[in-house]
Formats: structure tokens, C-alpha cells, sequence
């Protein structure tokens, strides 16, 4: 096998300077990342696994299009030409969309989700679906029903989730940018455990449309990159009002690319930061607090003025996920009924609607959907609604209360992304107290619609596996995170002397 | 809380519209109420005059001017439909035979 492409090394900025220099084409850059799945990516069984759909010939037809409007001197956006991997969470019409499930299987959309018909809009061609948890539920990608994602540090190792596919996809160097969703720390787990970047931006800020929704009211699309810049620049592009989302906030577009390349100077005197005291203590590998703390420092020696906040109602943040998410879902899988699309499974004899739909979703889904629904449906019901979907509706508030009087003193708030680096694949596949933990740090912002971000703060001691650090930030600030990760990041990147994928093992060609 | 019974998670897998077989039953109950004891922790963590969240920014009413937009066609719309007749979807009986 060849020595892989040097362009798959580059940044999306780099690569959009490239294309507009005339050094490249987009059919070379698309053709450089899909021989590269093709050599790492493998299937279910080895490899990263980070697609479930790989689409050469549409990616090189969007690539052909998009050089010849560049040879006729237009383009339609910086990133016209760089191609891109979304999340088979996302409907892409003539493009399977599984979101991870038997029960989607071989379904093809027939529309765009409006951050798809963004990115396609702006010539980004795209390469294929990635792998995720079954309806975006999971930590690990171990609950896709279409067998896991490797992490591409060790692939024995997990790579995060829901969203390990599209992070292993930008970490093995498949793609340069990719679409997550985020709905409890499925953009940002991930991107912590595979070394890489990722954003969910405010609530509302980016559209929801086309985007199969696991919980309403905490989902949001976002960015999965390998640089801060490369996050704002797409998240200039998928963000802004939507009229086809109701709950699309109707705000202009930060400047997140200002900021990013703001922050990457590095001066971050008069800026406010608050370290959450609850996010730390037992159960937190000491590789990852001690690669935190270091990085408290450095945000210090930037100029930062450091504090420590108390949020004391994030204790009961698991806890109120873990009955709004499930009762959310439990009603939006309810459209899973055998009828309309996606699979039937039709018991012998002359069945009712009731009895197909049910031999359905018993079939369709997966354990982690089933637990999930039940809870949901239970929490719902009469007689516990108060109790327990009720009560978690209040203490989000107490949640968002906490953030509130924390964004009075702070301009951010700052922890570990994860309580523990990646951890060996089938580990806490059967206990799922065990894998809800590892959400503990980025859910908080999904209750509160808060945005964070994710970017890499070095090895862990104990398994030389990728940290993340979690910046949080006020609603519509977003543009906080970007000047405050770019820091970290370019302080970070020139004390190691080079980028934190440099130090990832070399992948073995799949087959 | 109250532990709930084998029985009372099969009553909820039967709610939900999941066919669920015993080994499924056996293995998924003792889960369920693993995740039940863990998160009843948030009772009374909120008083009474808390006002419940069911949204990070409630928006209400959102209108649109009331303008015909293209949808999808029938074609499209019935394109992942198990069985499709007469440009509609084909669903199994819908009543008992005692009906």
C-alpha cells in the first residue's frame, strides 16, 4: 500500500487556500479521502468503521461540479470544493439515512435536512453517512445495530458516541470536516476520546430540520473538525434561522471565524473563567484531571483571570437527562410503526396493524432503544408523570438557574469534556448506569441550551489516550468558545510542536 | 420508588408497541430498574415553586405569512412505504376479528 496523501493531513482552511491558490482540485481532495476510507476503514468487523454509506460517485460528481465553477470563476463559499461526512442521523435525499438502525435500513430520504442542503448548496461534496449509536443513543457507538466504530488512537478502544463515527472519520484522517448532533455530549464526548474537535452550538442556533430527532428539546446539529478554525468556518455555514425549524432562533450568524483566528493570537487578558467545582472529584481518571489542570494554567499564563464556580444542581443533571431524554424519545420513536416506511415484519397468519407494529419494533430496534422507550414511556405515565418527568422539568430549570447566576461572574466555564479517556470496546456495552456516566460533564449544557466545545488538551499519563477540554459558554455566545478553544489550542499545539493527531499510531490498512 | 415487576415492564413494552419475548423480559427488567433507582434521585431536589422547563428558549408562536410552498409528491411521499396502493399506504387490518 501507499503512503497516504499528504492532503488528507491538511486543515479544511488549508485545503479551501489550496483550491482557491490552484494547487488542487475537488475531485483530487475527494479522491484523496475516499481512497483513503477504502485502505482504513474496513467493515463491522475490522477497521475504523467510521461509514455506513460511502457515495464515491455522487461525492465525484458534486467535486467535478464545483471545479468547474471554480475554473469559471465562481464559488459559492470558502469551503466550496472541501468535502465533508455527515452523520447518518441527518436525511440526505437519495442517500441512505439509517441513523444506526435496523429499522431505517436501505430508507432513502426523499428530502435534505436544511444543514445538508447548506452544505450542498456550498459545494461541499459529500463523501458518505457516518456511523453512529442507534437513534443517537449511546456513548460509545457500540449500540449501532450495524456493528461499532474503532477508535483510530487504539482500536480496541471505543471512539466516543453517539457521534464515533463522524469523529473517527475526521481523527483517521477519512475527512477533513464532518456534521455531528449533540444531544447530551454526542459531538463533544467524541471529539474528546478521538483527539479532535467538536461544537454544539446554542440551542436554536443551527436548524433541526431533516435531523431524526432522538430529544427535541436538547438536540442540535454541530460541527466535527480537527481544528478550531475549521469548526467556526462550518459553523458560519449551517448556522442561521431556518423558517422550517420553529425552534430556530431568528439571530444573525456569530462571527466565529473572528473570533477563532482572534483567539489563535493567543491573548486572552480581562477574560473571565469559571472551573465548575462538581465536574471533578471520584471517578475521574487522574490522567484527565491532571491534563484539565495543566490547561487551567495555560488559560492563566494567556492573560485569563481563573475561578472556581459552584454549580450545585449539576449533581442532579444525569438524573434529569435521563428521564427528559427518554420521554422525549419515547414519543418521537412512536412514528416507528411499520406504516409509512422503514421496516415491516409481519407475523405469520392475518395480523393486525397493532401486532405488525409491534413484531417491528421488537425486531427494529436495539436493546439501549428499548430500554430508553420504556423509561420513557413509564416516566410518562399516569401516576409517575409528577413525580418523575414532572420533577425533572423543574430541576432543569434549578440547572439552568445554576448557569444563569455562573454567567453573571464568568464569561466561560471550563471542564474536563469526559470523566475518562476511551475505554475498551464491550466494557460497559451491558451495564448502561456505567456508559451514562461518561456524559456526566456535557450534559448540562444540553438542559440549559448553553453552547460547548471540545478541543484536545494532550495524552493522559496512564494510557497515553486524548483528553478533551470542555468550554462553556452563555446562550449566543458562541463566539466564546471559538476565541477561547483557538487559544488553548494554538498554546497547545506549538508546546507539543505539532498537532495532537501527529502523535496518533499509524493505521494499519484494513484490507 | 417502587421496584416494577416483570409484569409491570412487559404491561410497558405492550404501551410502547414492543412485541418483547421472555429472554428479552428477563434481561431488560433488572436494567430498567437499575436506571429508575438512579435517576429517582431527583425527587424533591425542586420545590413546588419551581416553574418546570419543557424548552431551553420557549418561542411561542411562531407564525409564517399562510403562502403555498411545494411539498413533497405522492410518489415521493409513498417512495419508503412497505406496500404503497392507489397512491396511498397499504397498512394491515386495523380492527379484531371480533369487531
Amino acid at each position: 500500500m501507499s503512503v497516504p496523501n499528504e492532503l488528507i493531513t491538511r486543515t479544511a482552511a488549508e485545503l479551501a487556500d489550496a483550491l482557491a491558490a490552484g494547487e488542487t482540485t475537488s475531485v483530487e481532495l475527494t479522491q484523496v479521502h475516499l481512497d483513503r476510507i477504502a485502505a482504513v476503514d474496513g467493515d463491522a468487523d475490522a477497521g475504523v468503521h467510521a461509514f455506513l454509506h460511502v457515495d464515491p460517485e455522487g461525492a465525484l460528481a458534486q467535486a467535478a461540479e464545483s471545479d468547474a465553477r471554480r475554473a469559471a470563476g465562481e464559488t459559492r463559499h470558502l469551503l466550496d470544493g472541501v468535502p465533508i461526512a455527515v452523520k447518518d442521523v441527518l436525511a440526505t435525499q437519495g442517500l441512505p439515512t439509517t441513523c444506526g438502525s435496523k429499522i431505517l435500513e436501505g430508507w432513502v430520504p426523499p428530502y435534505d435536512a436544511t444543514v445538508v442542503r447548506r452544505i450542498k448548496d456550498a459545494g461541499l461534496p459529500i463523501l458518505g453517512k457516518t456511523n453512529m449509536d442507534e437513534f443517537a443513543m449511546g456513548s460509545s457507538t457500540e449500540h449501532s445495530a450495524y456493528g461499532p466504530t474503532r477508535n483510530p488512537w487504539d482500536q480496541t478502544r471505543i471512539p466516543g458516541g453517539s457521534g464515533g463515527g463522524s469523529a473517527a472519520a475526521v481523527a483517521a484522517f477519512e475527512a477533513p470536516l464532518a456534521l455531528g448532533t449533540d444531544t447530551g455530549g454526542s459531538i463533544r464526548q467524541p471529539g474528546a476520546v478521538t483527539g479532535t474537535v467538536g461544537v454544539k452550538p446554542t440551542y436554536g442556533g443551527v436548524s433541526r430540520y431533516g435531523l431524526v430527532a432522538l430529544a427535541n428539546s436538547l438536540d442540535q446539529v454541530g460541527p466535527v473538525t480537527r481544528t478550531v478554525l475549521d469548526s467556526a468556518l462550518l459553523h458560519e455555514l449551517i448556522g442561521g434561522h431556518d423558517p422550517l425549524d420553529s425552534t430556530s432562533v431568528d439571530v444573525p450568524v456569530g462571527a466565529y471565524v473572528e473570533a477563532a483566528r482572534a483567539g489563535a493570537t493567543g491573548d486572552l487578558k480581562g477574560l473571565k473563567v469559571g472551573v465548575i467545582k462538581e465536574l471533578a472529584g471520584d471517578g475521574w481518571q487522574p490522567g484527565v484531571m491532571a491534563r484539565f489542570a495543566e490547561t487551567v494554567d495555560l488559560l492563566k499564563e494567556l492573560g485569563a483571570e481563573v475561578t472556581e464556580i459552584s454549580c450545585p444542581t449539576f449533581v442532579h443533571a444525569m438524573a434529569t437527562y435521563y428521564l427528559i431524554l427518554p420521554a422525549e424519545c419515547s414519543s418521537n420513536l412512536a412514528k416507528f410503526d411499520a406504516m409509512r416506511y422503514g421496516l415491516r415484519v409481519v407475523p405469520e397468519g392475518d395480523p393486525s396493524a397493532e401486532a405488525v407494529m409491534k413484531a417491528t419494533r421488537d425486531a427494529g430496534f436495539g436493546d439501549e432503544v428499548k430500554r430508553r422507550i420504556m423509561i420513557g414511556t413509564y416516566a410518562l405515565s399516569s401516576g409517575y408523570y409528577d413525580a418523575y418527568y414532572g420533577q425533572a422539568q423543574k430541576v432543569r430549570t434549578l440547572i439552568s438557574r445554576d448557569f444563569a447566576a455562573a454567567f453573571e461572574q464568568v464569561d466561560v466555564l471550563v471542564s474536563p469534556t469526559a470523566p475518562t479517556t476511551a475505554f475498551p470496546l464491550g466494557e460497559k456495552l451491558d451495564d448502561p448506569l456505567a456508559m451514562y456516566l461518561q456524559d456526566l460533564a456535557t450534559i448540562p449544557a444540553n438542559l440549559a441550551g448553553v453552547p460547548g466545545i471540545s478541543v484536545p488538551a494532550g495524552l493522559a499519563e496512564e494510557d497515553g489516550l486524548p483528553v478533551g477540554f470542555q468550554v462553556l459558554a452563555p446562550a449566543l455566545a458562541d463566539d466564546r468558545l471559538y476565541r477561547v478553544g483557538a487559544a488553548v489550542e494554538a498554546a497547545l499545539t506549538s508546546r507539543w510542536g505539532g498537532p495532537i493527531l501527529a502523535k496518533a499510531p499509524t493505521l494499519e490498512v484494513a484490507r | 420508588m417502587p421496584e416494577i415487576s416483570r409484569d409491570e415492564v412487559a404491561h410497558l413494552a405492550d404501551l410502547a408497541r414492543i412485541d418483547l419475548d421472555d429472554t428479552e423480559l428477563d434481561h431488560l427488567a433488572p436494567q430498567l430498574n437499575v436506571i429508575l433507582e438512579a435517576v429517582a434521585s431527583i425527587s424533591g431536589v425542586a420545590g413546588d415553586d419551581v416553574p418546570p422547563t419543557s424548552h431551553p428558549f420557549p418561542l411561542t408562536n411562531v407564525f409564517r405569512e399562510d403562502v403555498v410552498v411545494p411539498g413533497l409528491s405522492a410518489e415521493q411521499a409513498l417512495a419508503g412505504a412497505p406496500a404503497a396502493e392507489e397512491q396511498r399506504f397499504r397498512v394491515p387490518r386495523i380492527l379484531g376479528e371480533e369487531q
